[in-house]
């Protein structure tokens, strides 16, 4: 180990050794004083965002550290800025539920950040123990989250649920990764792609471990036929930790899919696009469907989520770079969407009173025709409407697919995105054409309201230069 | 017969006797305490197979912490250990079946395998060490996997933490701090009476 591979993970060195900090100084700050654990979380997020800008690597360097465990990329970097980005939003945006709902803890700012130390070990994993334990780093931290409010009933319940499921979803993809490690004897990604290459012709070890992976991969997105978890857990869940497992983990979703799928299992491109094909096909239907017979605007957004899973997978599926940069720019566009959205109801909650249901939103636009306005972008860019971000990243993946040669998905996927328009706009007519049910005003911190301001201005604007992000993202698969 | 012959059967016999003796007899201190006559006799079968680290770690972690703590629990719960051998006889021939597909299975490995033509290992150079060829595998060429578990373990102390940890408002705690600070007057009331007039 020298100097110059601590250099490389010093984005990971820092995330971590400010985790124990807040965690250590929260046990000296009073109740009343809470807000500086607030403040040093979100210290660490823009100095982890100054380190990763200043050590940033070019397009096409790649620098491999600790006996070749960890990776760092030009991939891994873009992906590792957006989480900071997110990250941060999303503390900006719970501090204010979290004070309404008496679960101001530290525990949330140091579990938090481990979770986000856990999705930078996926994004810079070049072995499948590294991909793993940091896959286990983030989902012990977010099954501790959703448990977070004790005397809610609902909320353990989709914490067992969520603890259950996940560790099945967990030793499947270990089970896969086993198998895998068996047949080509190596954890390095870059190895086993070799290995894999030279072996030619498939085994039936092999079949099997990728079957158990591309499995454990789907149940972690929360891919149809493995997503019943998701809409227990975005219900029961508070909504501060829903508007976190809504957004972060969709990054590191999207990593660990294109570090297995591509960096390890690229040779069998051919047999694993099948099965996400599958995957993506039903996760598209059935996500957006179900969505419509939602009128828990949490259990909607969990729909919707299935299907925006299955929209990213089409850009995986395709297989080629650009298919990947499409993907990475509709997992980054997504995530900072789902923030913005989960804001949103959180904005409408009222001490000891979560506004989940869609007639909260009834009439908004007469009491706060600013955030209604917010709101509208907002669902206009998860519906995919024309100059917002949200259709971009849709015209992405469809092209992404069309090149692949499936013309039949890009319909199914054109044919879903109109269904899923119903429900998002239904969301805009309760709010500019119905009666508001109460006259409250609609009250929030200062920071709150420029952040969730920024958020979603950044519907329109990401889509005006839509350009550069999509540069980004190409670039980061540049070789 | 060689040493190291004579050295294997004596462990090895002592290792089957304190097994035995861990599920027959009645004291379940004493049961704990041949568990601890078992771990030991292992580990210094282990040793006899130039597997130090493993004696070393099976000594210093169960012999020392685990047993030790099993030891407290055992004496701390004064667990009455009748009524846990009624169900005996009950589920002696499923016992019985388990043991005995065991030892098939063990059979037909050994059946398989062949045990007398397996040759002997060579033996490992002068001043070779398992305990170093562990540390480098732990701590280069695993380092960042390693300290990574080691993250993981620590959330989930925290996890285990946040969620059973709680202060209720109604439990009865002493505050020193108060205690000390307490004042005459806060505890002491003088009540001037009246007398009654005496007996009479």
């Amino acid at each position: 180990m020298t100097l110059a591979e601590l250099q490389l993970a010093l984005p990971e060195i820092f995330v971590l050794s400010m985790a124990c900090v807040v965690l250590m100084a929260d046990l000296f700050i009073s109740d009343q004083r809470r807000g500086l654990t607030h403040l040093l979380a979100c210290a660490t997020l823009v100095f982890a965002i100054i380190i990763t800008l200043n050590l940033r690597v070019a397009p096409g360097e790649v620098f491999f550290a600790f006996s070749e465990t960890f990776i760092r990329d030009r991939f891994g970097d873009v992906l590792k800025l957006f989480s900071y980005l997110v990250l941060l939003a999303v503390f900006v945006y719970s501090k204010h539920y979290l004070r309404q709902f008496n679960l101001f803890k530290g525990e949330f700012y140091s579990l938090s950040l481990f979770a986000l130390l856990g999705v930078m070990i996926m994004i810079s994993a070049s072995s499948m123990l590294t991909l793993y334990l940091g896959l286990e780093l983030l989902s012990l931290s977010t099954y501790a989250l959703v448990a977070l409010n004790r005397n809610s009933m609902i909320g353990s319940e989709a914490a067992m649920k969520y603890f259950i499921l996940g560790s099945l979803a967990s030793g499947i993809l270990l089970y896969g990764m086993s198998l895998i490690y068996g047949a080509t004897g190596t954890l390095e990604l870059a190895a086993i792609s070799e290995g894999l290459t030279m072996a030619a012709g498939e085994s039936l070890l092999v079949s099997f471990g990728l079957v158990f992976i591309v499995v454990g991969i789907a149940f972690k997105l929360g891919a149809v036929p493995f997503h019943m978890w998701i809409p227990d857990v975005y219900h029961g869940a508070p909504l501060a930790i829903t508007l976190f497992i809504g957004s972060l983990p969709k990054l590191a979703g999207l990593a660990l899919a294109i570090r297995m799928l591509d960096n390890g299992l690229g040779g069998l491109h051919g047999d694993w696009q099948g099965m996400l094909l599958v995957l993506a096909g039903l996760s598209l239907v059935l996500g957006n469907f179900a969505a419509i017979a939602q009128t828990n605007i949490k259990r909607m957004l969990a729909y919707s989520t299935i299907a925006h899973m299955g929209f990213m997978m089409l850009g995986i599926l395709a297989g080629t770079p650009e298919g990947y940069a499409a993907a990475m720019f509709y997992a980054i566009v997504y995530s900072i969407m789902a923030a913005g959205a989960f804001a949103m109801v959180i904005l409408l909650s009222r001490a000891g009173v979560e506004a989940e249901n869609l007639d909260d939103f009834k009439g908004l636009a007469r009491r706060s025709p600013w955030f209604a306005f917010m709101m509208l972008m907002i669902m206009f860019s998860l519906a995919g409407v024309p100059v917002f971000v949200g259709f971009f990243a849709k015209w992405q993946v469809i092209a992404a697919v069309l090149q692949a040669g499936f013309v039949w998905m890009a319909v199914l996927a054109v044919l879903t995105a109109v269904v899923g328009a119903f429900y998002y706009i239904r969301v805009v007519k309760l709010m500019y054409f119905d009666e508001p049910e109460s006259d409250e005003p609609i009250t929030a911190p200062v920071d709150f309201r420029a952040v969730l301001t920024v958020n979603g201005l950044a519907m329109l604007g990401l889509g005006l230069f839509s350009g550069a992000l999509i540069t980004l993202c190409v670039n980061a698969f540049a070789a | 017969m060689p040493l190291t012959e004579i050295v294997f059967y004596l462990f090895g016999g002592i290792l089957i006797l304190a097994a035995l003796s861990v599920v027959t007899v009645r004291n379940p201190v004493f049961a704990a305490l041949f568990l601890v006559l078992a771990f030991f006799s292992a580990a210094c079968i282990w040793l006899l197979l130039e597997a130090e680290f493993l004696a070393i770690v099976l000594v210093l972690v169960y012999v020392g912490a685990v047993m030790v703590l099993f030891l407290f629990v055992v004496m701390m719960l004064d667990i009455n250990v009748a009524p846990l051998k009624e169900g005996f006889m009950r589920y002696l021939p499923v016992g019985v079946l388990v043991a005995l597909a065991m030892a098939v299975q063990m059979f037909l490995v050994f059946w398989t395998r062949g045990s007398a033509d397996q040759p002997m290992p060579d033996p490992r150079p002068e001043g070779y060490s398992h305990t170093r060829e562990l540390g480098e595998a732990l701590f280069i060429d695993y380092l960042y996997p390693f300290e990574i578990a080691a993250v993981i373990l620590l959330v989930a102390i925290i996890a285990a933490i946040t969620l059973t940890h709680r202060r209720r408002p109604d439990t009865k705690y002493q505050d020193p701090a108060k205690q000390v600070q307490v004042r005459r007057e806060e505890r002491v009331r003088l009540v001037k009476m009246k007398s009654e007039g005496g007996e009479s």
